[in-house]
């Protein structure tokens, strides 16, 4: 199927995309899940602003405490280490397996956090970091928790008109530890079952981030949140050998910690 | 052997002449070919499984592009009819007519100047729908009054009875086995999907049809009877296919569709498929469901086999295999290349709300294999046998061939056992036992067998049995030496992955010693080519091949003479070989010489000479009908996680005799090529459908096929058992990978299970199928 014809705009700036969205133009950055939608046409926006070379989301960022990534930041960009990891290499192999290179080339970080598929990496990952996420609207910039950005599958806290200009990723203290792990049946295919942990003894952070739930990921936090992050899926309504995945793949994601 | 020793003739590994235009990407498929004024066609397809087609709205402005069944009133539906006794016939309307039977039939063709203008249109069109019940399983399908036909007394296409009274053995056999399989519904997926364009050419009368199709010939018949042309009329081309597995060799009602357009409206038309169409609505195969009794001795051998097979046929009967040929396939290759004696197999082809079932690369045999080799292991649980004993025990043995079995097979030749012992020495099954012993974890190792024998490049005999449209005769082929000594050969089977533009060439060295580099070998044109059924059934090696040998055999006569003449030498003295004609005392012609004075100094030819001159048709066919039997032995290793229930393949070790090979390396591209598909098969490829059977994987987000991630390195092992019935020995191997790796690979995954007190009965096997066959083990 081919998409149904659409205007394109190419904003300059934030302001002009900002102005571009508030004239109902949906924003197109990797395009590697909203073009099968347009081809689908399972989406049909009459125009689409193209933000993939927006300066300010391609930009990256770093303070003592933080870095920054601009959302169109590309997983191949991530993967290559041409942008800042503040887990010290697991950002980047986390990277290395979202879909095939050519979806890396162009898919970008943003998009991933913006699109919020259930089963996509990010969402789980750098939730389990502690990220936020900056977004420009008509009424100015604010910021987001990522442990409260997704309400649903592929539904988040980004309003109509708003822009996702970038995700900031507090750096992990010395001893702090990052574990993931998703189970797919085949390399490049989306998550089973994924699980994010990260256990930070420094800031005493322990959080737990157990995503591809088909909704909002299952997200417990404290000393004890392996054990009720277990009880969540427990409750889950999910197929019994789907929780069993969840499980399976948390189980090994707290290994990883302990070991 | 035969190669003579030059490196380039039949046996050698010569490299594919025709890689360099393709890794260059300089291909040419239906999709790179432009016409002026060339328009673009959509089809708008039914989004209900069963419903009656009401009014059908279309915007005044777009009256003109929209083209409906009421439009075609003089094109004759697709009739595939079977000959075979009970088999019901039903007809596939090129647009649906009355109502749509499966999701995706096509309803209305839209030509706009763009494809996705005329997906626009589509977009544009009502229909009144008076949904119908819709019907999803086969085995419901038996049992319901709802008809996907409604002339039919219930959706039974055909009924096969394979009849034995098994009484006596039911009564006294030690070891009873019961087995309920399953395997999916697939969907062949070659990396090129299905393409045509057509153009009407006024000066020449006739529909000209580029298609993407393995079959040319055989698509020009369907459309000479759908449309009312005759022969002549209808020119179909083939350029270069990328894969075809059986789903090419399909007369498409979107073929007949775009034939018909294109000289409705005086413009060139195209339609290219893509990846939704293919998955949605097209290219389904494979289903089966199986319902086995075995009987055996203590010592594991097998007595007698029953077996009730049902195929979930689909809403039509496609062109030229029909909806049977699947399920009467099942009943007579069940017993594989084992030796018992009594049998009894019914089989059922039902008819449900799907997509037509097409055949895939193996046909019925991948399943077949499946269920005979899961009897297999299960005589050697219940016995304590090894797998391996188990099936020695039970093949046919070389000193028996060639070997009528149960079914009435000749098995030509071979040695299935050696086989066997080679692919099972070679996998080192004894280290795998003792990993196994060692294991309490998790992660769980299970070693599979099977083995199987291929019937290919069977012919008239056979497909007349079958009734169906097609019926294979002699094989033809065409031999041109042109002015300038090139040779011209013309098949009118198709090469498009089978690398025969350098295996025919090498079978023309053998003959005539010319350089292969000099060989042309023209394909896929049914105005440059003579008649073929085409490339199918593991054929074209064997019947191409011989075809091609005789036409040089004819030509070389014909040269040798001319030669003769110019070298002042006795006729019947001088040699063809190495691209001359050699007189006894050492002197000379070229081959090029020799053709220069046919076509350009006639004048020096002898007074005698063929008036035919260096243009040879030939035909051949084997000494019998019932076809080459290649064989194969497949052992592999597993990894079985069984907290996640994802399977990795381990060693793979294929045994293979495709009898003598033309080039072995191109051999071991078919057998990787089609083990991967195997692979696909056993692990990963399935189309679910919901209750309303609408199709849940469209697109390859959720149609899974191995990428090479998850092809382990696959060794194979070579025999060459020469066919007696063949011009060099080759045997027919083009499907043989496809066939071994689900039946080995599902020992291998309940070999892992059985400590574990689990078995998976199905296919694919998934990690939700080992699951949920744990849980129901209690673990």
């Amino acid at each position: 199927m081919k998409a149904a014809a659409f205007d394109l705009v190419r904003p300059r700036t934030v302001a002009d995309a900002l102005a571009a969205l508030a004239d109902g133009a949906r924003p197109l950055a990797g395009g590697q899940s909203l073009g099968p939608m347009l081809n689908f046409r399972l989406a049909t926006p009459e125009r689409l602003a193209d933000i993939r070379t927006l300066a300010a989301l391609r930009a990256h960022a770093e303070t003592d405490d933080t870095i920054t990534w601009g959302a169109a930041v590309t997983h191949a960009e991530v993967e290559d280490g041409r942008v800042p990891d503040p887990t010290g290499g697991t950002l980047r192999a986390i990277a290395g397996h979202i879909a095939y290179r050519a979806v890396r080339n162009r898919g970008t970080v943003g998009g991933s956090l913006a699109h919020a598929d259930p089963a996509a990496d990010w969402i789980s990952a750098l939730t389990a970091l502690g990220g936020s996420v900056r977004i420009a609207g008509p009424e100015g910039e604010r910021e987001e928790a990522l442990t409260g950005w997704m309400s649903g599958a592929f539904a988040t806290q980004l309003a109509e008109g708003e822009l996702l200009l970038s995700v900031t990723i507090p750096r992990p203290r010395p001893g702090a530890r990052l574990a993931y792990r998703k189970l797919c049946r085949k390399e490049g295919e989306f998550a089973m079952a994924i699980a994010a942990v990260l256990d930070d003894p420094a800031r005493a952070i322990r959080r737990v981030v157990v995503g591809a739930t088909d909704g909002a990921p299952i997200i417990a936090e404290g000393a004890d949140a392996g054990p009720r992050a277990h009880a969540a899926i427990d409750a889950w309504p999910g197929e019994a050998w789907k929780a069993r995945l969840l499980h399976v793949s948390l189980d090994r994601a707290l290994g990883d910690i302990a070991a | 052997m035969a190669d003579g020793g030059s490196g380039k003739g039949v046996g050698a590994r010569l490299p594919r002449k025709e890689d360099d235009r393709f890794l260059r990407g300089k291909g040419r498929f239906v999709a790179d070919i432009r016409i002026p004024g060339m328009r673009e066609v959509a089809f708008l397809r039914g989004p209900i499984a069963h419903a009656r087609i009401g009014a059908i709205t279309v915007p005044e402005a777009h009256r003109a592009a929209v083209f409906t069944a009421s439009d075609l009133t003089d094109v004759a539906p697709i009739r595939a009819y079977s000959g075979l006794k009970g088999f019901r016939r039903s007809d596939q309307p090129v647009l649906a007519t009355g109502k749509v039977r499966h999701v995706g039939e096509a309803v209305a063709m839209i030509v706009a100047a763009t494809r996705a203008e005329a997906e626009d249109i589509a977009g544009l069109i009502d229909i009144a729908w008076e949904p119908l019940p819709a019907l999803v399983d086969m085995a419901e399908a038996r049992a319901t009054t709802t008809r996907v036909h409604e002339e039919w007394p219930d959706n039974i296409v055909l009924e096969t009875f394979v009849d034995d009274d098994l009484s006596d053995i039911a009564a006294t056999a030690p070891i009873v086995i019961r087995r309920s399989l399953r395997t999916a519904r697939q969907c062949m997926s070659p990396i090129e999907g299905r393409g045509v364009v057509a153009e009407w050419d006024g000066r020449l009368d006739q529909l000209v049809m580029w298609s993407s199709a393995q079959m040319p010939h055989i698509t020009r018949s369907g459309l000479s009877e759908c449309l009312g042309l005759d022969h002549g009329q209808i020119r179909v081309i083939s350029p270069d296919v990328g894969g075809g597995f059986g789903y090419k060799g399909i007369l498409l009602p979107e073929e007949v569709a775009l034939g018909w357009l294109a000289r409705r409206i005086g413009a060139p038309v195209r339609w290219i498929e893509d990846r939704f169409e293919q998955l949605s609505a097209n290219a389904n195969c494979r289903e089966h469901a199986y319902e086995l009794t075995a009987y055996a001795d203590g010592e594991g051998t097998l007595l007698a086999l029953d077996c009730e097979a049902m195929v979930d046929a689909g809403a039509y009967s496609s062109y030229p295999f029909s909806a049977c040929l699947e399920a009467a396939q099942i009943a007579s290759i069940l017993p594989g290349p084992y030796r018992f004696g009594r049998y009894r197999c019914r089989t059922f082809s039902v008819a449900t709300n799907k997509p037509p079932i097409l055949p895939y690369r193996g046909v019925a045999r991948t399943g077949v294999c499946y269920a005979i080799e899961t009897v297999m292991d299960a005589i050697a649980e219940a016995t304590g046998i090894d797998i391996e004993t188990v099936r020695q025990r039970n093949l046919v043995r070389s000193e028996e061939m060639p070997y009528t079995n149960v079914t009435n097979k000749v098995f030509d030749s071979g040695d299935y056992p050696e086989a066997l012992r080679r692919a099972a020495a070679a996998l080192d099954i004894p280290t795998l036992r003792a990993q196994q012993a060692s294991e309490t974890g998790p992660v769980r190792t299970g070693v599979g067998l099977s083995i199987f024998c291929e019937q290919g490049a069977h012919g008239t005999a056979v497909y007349h049995g079958w009734g169906i449209p097609m019926v294979p005769g002699h094989e033809q082929a065409q031999a041109r030496l042109t002015p300038d000594g090139v040779l011209e050969l013309r098949i009118g089977a198709h090469s498009h992955g089978q690398g025969m533009e350098t295996s025919l060439a090498q079978v023309a060295h053998t003959i005539l010693g010319i350089n292969p580099a000099a060989v042309r070998l023209v394909h896929g044109d049914t105005a440059l080519t003579p008649y073929s059924t085409g490339t199918w059934g593991s054929r074209s090696a064997v019947m191409s091949g011989g075809a091609v040998a005789a036409a040089c055999e004819t030509l070389a006569k014909r040269i040798a003479a001319i030669g003769a003449h110019l070298l002042q030498a006795e006729a019947g003295s001088v040699r063809v070989e190495d691209g001359s004609v050699v007189a006894p005392g050492g002197a000379s012609v070229t081959l090029r010489e020799v053709a220069h004075t046919w076509y350009r100094a006639p004048q020096l030819l002898p007074r005698d000479v063929d008036p035919a001159g260096l243009d040879v048709t030939a035909g051949y066919k084997p000494l019998s009908d019932g076809g080459t039997f290649s064989y194969a032995a497949h052992a592999c290793a597993v990894t079985v996680d069984t907290e996640t229930g994802f399977v990795t393949l381990g060693r793979y070790v294929i045994a293979e005799d495709g009898g003598v090979c033309l080039n072995p390396m191109i051999v071991d591209g078919q057998v990787l090529g089609g083990t991967a598909q195997g692979i696909g098969t056993a692990l990963y490829e399935e189309m679910p459908y919901d209750g309303e059977a609408q199709p849940l994987a469209a697109s390859l987000a959720d149609y899974l096929l191995p990428g090479a991630g998850e092809i382990p390195r696959i060794a194979i092992e070579h025999m060459e058992t020469p066919s007696p019935l063949t011009r060099f020995g080759q045997k027919g191997i083009g499907e043989s990978g496809a066939i071994g790796p689900p039946a080995a690979i599902a020992n291998a995954v309940n070999d892992a299970l059985r400590p574990l007190g689990a078995r998976v009965d199905a296919l694919p096997i998934t990690p939700r199928r080992i699951l949920e066959a744990l849980a129901r083990a209690g673990r």
